[in-house]
């Protein structure tokens, strides 16, 4: 079988997606891309010459609301951190981005 | 009388209205229904175990299964995946406070595939849903949960929510009707995100007229949803025992290789119209394999943006949680979406996706409405979506075109197989903002036919 989807390439999407993979999972997945990719190519066979494309296609435009402060849409400090596993005096917890070395 | 739990939502309103049976014994009829085959089944992830009471309104305290991506104060919220396993929202969705607003009362949260993405409910983190008319077959999905509830009597009306089949497809699958409403008609506040510019929450249930009620109450603008329409929802129980003569109505479909199960009781359903004074063609539209193809681009690319927020810091689980499907679609919409690769993929579906688009536009200058079989086949045996990652787009091939043009369609069951107790749908589809239309044409069929029996406890 033609490998157009390498494990590297599914280890690299991996990394920006932030999906942790184990080596089994990487190869199943490459395989399943394959399977994915081989139904989706149809697409090149239909003309879109001077076809705009379409994110919304119900005609609605422009929805705005006023800019002032909702308060029946906010959470307490309380219940924003009520399903946090980790909370230091009122703040999530985030793993660390930054390292001194 | 017959069993409350097999009620009707309008004969259940109807009775406690005329204080002839208390709201509270049909829920309990309901609960008792859950704790007899639920364990067998396994349609709910959480349920009441007392009845509860609802406020004052139009929906007097019934018992209604909601599907479990939609966030509820009362019951954990998972989206059947372990990434959110025991996530206690402390927000609800728009829709929850509606319903409760007109009193409805949750019953309990249904199983779906995890996240809402497949058409087998077998990808639950939580065990697959089993079909109420035969279980060694799947209900379909992603509602599976809620379309199996609607199908077991463990409720009286159910609310699931669609992408491109979810509502339509199990529906088809359980013999129960589900209605996909126009992207924008019903608020996806609080609902856990799959692909945002096609989710569309929407009713399941025991026929087009309860459908309808449901629908009447979702239905309408929400602030916290800028996609949601802001115009006023006509009242849709008013499309009810209206006539189809002299309507149009354009068959699609029919000639496509692997619908020769379905084609003959459409050719029936098409008849019907026929009879009752419509004017039936047979019409040809663009080849729904190229809706897979968009669908497949775009939900995934939508899926990779809207999972990236469950990071395990401000809820749930880290992203090793994740299931095997969960990671393929976010994998896939990172690819799609990714330098180099966005031409060649997210744009080109766009641009097809605005073909399907044009393609609606001329067959709605022809037609009223579109019908066609809802799924190809009946329901598929247990383990059939473990057998291809495309399992769930082949499955709602039909509903696809449709979908990602975010207009409004019903299934309504058209046969029973004597032999299996499975059921196969009809699909009818109508221009963007009518529902009216296809609860009209729904309700139509479904009075000049036999199929529904739950229309003898009406």
């Amino acid at each position: 079988m033609s490998s157009l989807i390498s494990k590297k390439l599914v280890d690299e999407i991996a990394h920006l997606a932030n999906i942790p993979l184990s080596e089994a999972e990487l190869q199943n997945i490459a395989q399943d891309f394959e399977e994915t990719l081989g139904v989706i190519n149809n697409l090149s066979e239909i003309d879109t010459k001077n076809i705009e494309p379409a994110h919304h296609t119900t005609g609605l435009e422009n929805i705005l609301r006023e800019d002032i402060v909702e308060n029946d849409r906010m959470l307490s400090q309380k219940d924003s951190l009520s399903q946090a596993k980790k909370t230091h005096d009122g703040y999530f917890v985030v793993p660390r981005i930054l390292h001194n070395d | 009388m017959t069993d409350l739990n097999k009620l009707t939502l309008k004969k259940a309103q109807k009775l406690v209205s005329e204080k002839q049976v208390k709201a509270s014994e049909i829920q309990q009829a309901c609960i008792n229904q859950i704790k007899a085959v639920n364990g067998d089944l396994n349609m709910f992830l959480s349920h009441l175990e007392d009845p509860a009471s609802g406020q004052e309104g139009a929906l007097a305290s019934l018992p209604i299964a909601v599907k479990d991506n939609v966030c509820t104060l009362d019951f954990p919220t998972t989206a059947s995946s372990k990434l959110l396993e025991g996530y206690r929202p402390p927000y609800e969705a728009t829709i929850m406070k509606k319903v409760k607003n007109a009193g409805g009362v949750v019953l309990g949260k249904t199983n779906l595939d995890a996240w809402a993405h497949g058409s087998s409910t077998e990808t639950s983190a939580f065990g697959r849903t089993l079909n109420p008319r035969n279980s060694d077959f799947l209900p379909g999905g992603s509602s599976g949960g809620s379309a199996a509830a609607v199908a077991s009597d463990t409720c009286v009306v159910a609310i699931g929510t669609e992408t491109a089949g979810s509502i339509r497809q199990p529906s088809a699958w359980c013999g129960v009707v589900g209605l996909k409403p126009t992207y924008g008609r019903v608020s996806r506040y609080g609902i856990a995100a799959m692909a945002s510019s096609t989710d569309s929450p929407g009713p399941i249930a025991k026929t087009v007229e309860d459908a309808a009620m449901l629908l009447d109450v979702m239905a309408g603008h929400d602030p916290f949803d800028a996609t949601s329409n802001p115009d006023k929802p006509p009242s849709f129980v008013k499309s009810i025992d209206k006539k189809v003569s002299d309507l149009r109505v354009g068959v699609l479909y029919q000639d496509l290789e692997g619908l020769e199960l379905v084609r003959p009781h459409i050719d029936k359903a098409a008849g019907i119209f026929e009879s009752l004074g419509a004017n039936v063609e047979y019409a040809e539209a663009m080849d729904p394999h190229y809706a897979i193809s968009v669908y497949t681009i775009v939900q995934r690319a939508e899926v990779s943006s809207n999972l990236a927020r469950y990071t395990g810091i401000r809820y749930g689980n880290d992203r090793s949680f994740f299931g095997d499907e969960a990671k393929r679609r976010i994998m896939l919409g990172t690819h799609a979406l990714r330098k180099g690769y966005a031409d060649k993929y997210y744009l080109t579906a766009q641009k097809v996706r605005a073909k399907f688009a044009l393609d609606y536009d001329e067959l709605f200058k022809k037609y009223d409405v579109l019908i066609s079989a809802s799924s190809p086949t009946f329901a598929e045996k247990i383990g059939a979506s473990e057998s291809s990652s495309m399992f769930g787009e082949l499955a709602d091939m039909l509903q696809e075109p449709s979908s990602i043009c975010g207009l409004p369609g019903i299934n309504v069951p058209v046969f029973r197989d004597p032999e299996t107790n499975l059921f196969l749908g009809l699909n009818i589809v109508a221009p963007a903002w009518r529902e009216d239309l296809v609860i009209q044409f729904g309700d139509a069929y479904e009075k000049a036919t036999s199929w529904n029996s739950w229309r003898n406890n009406d």
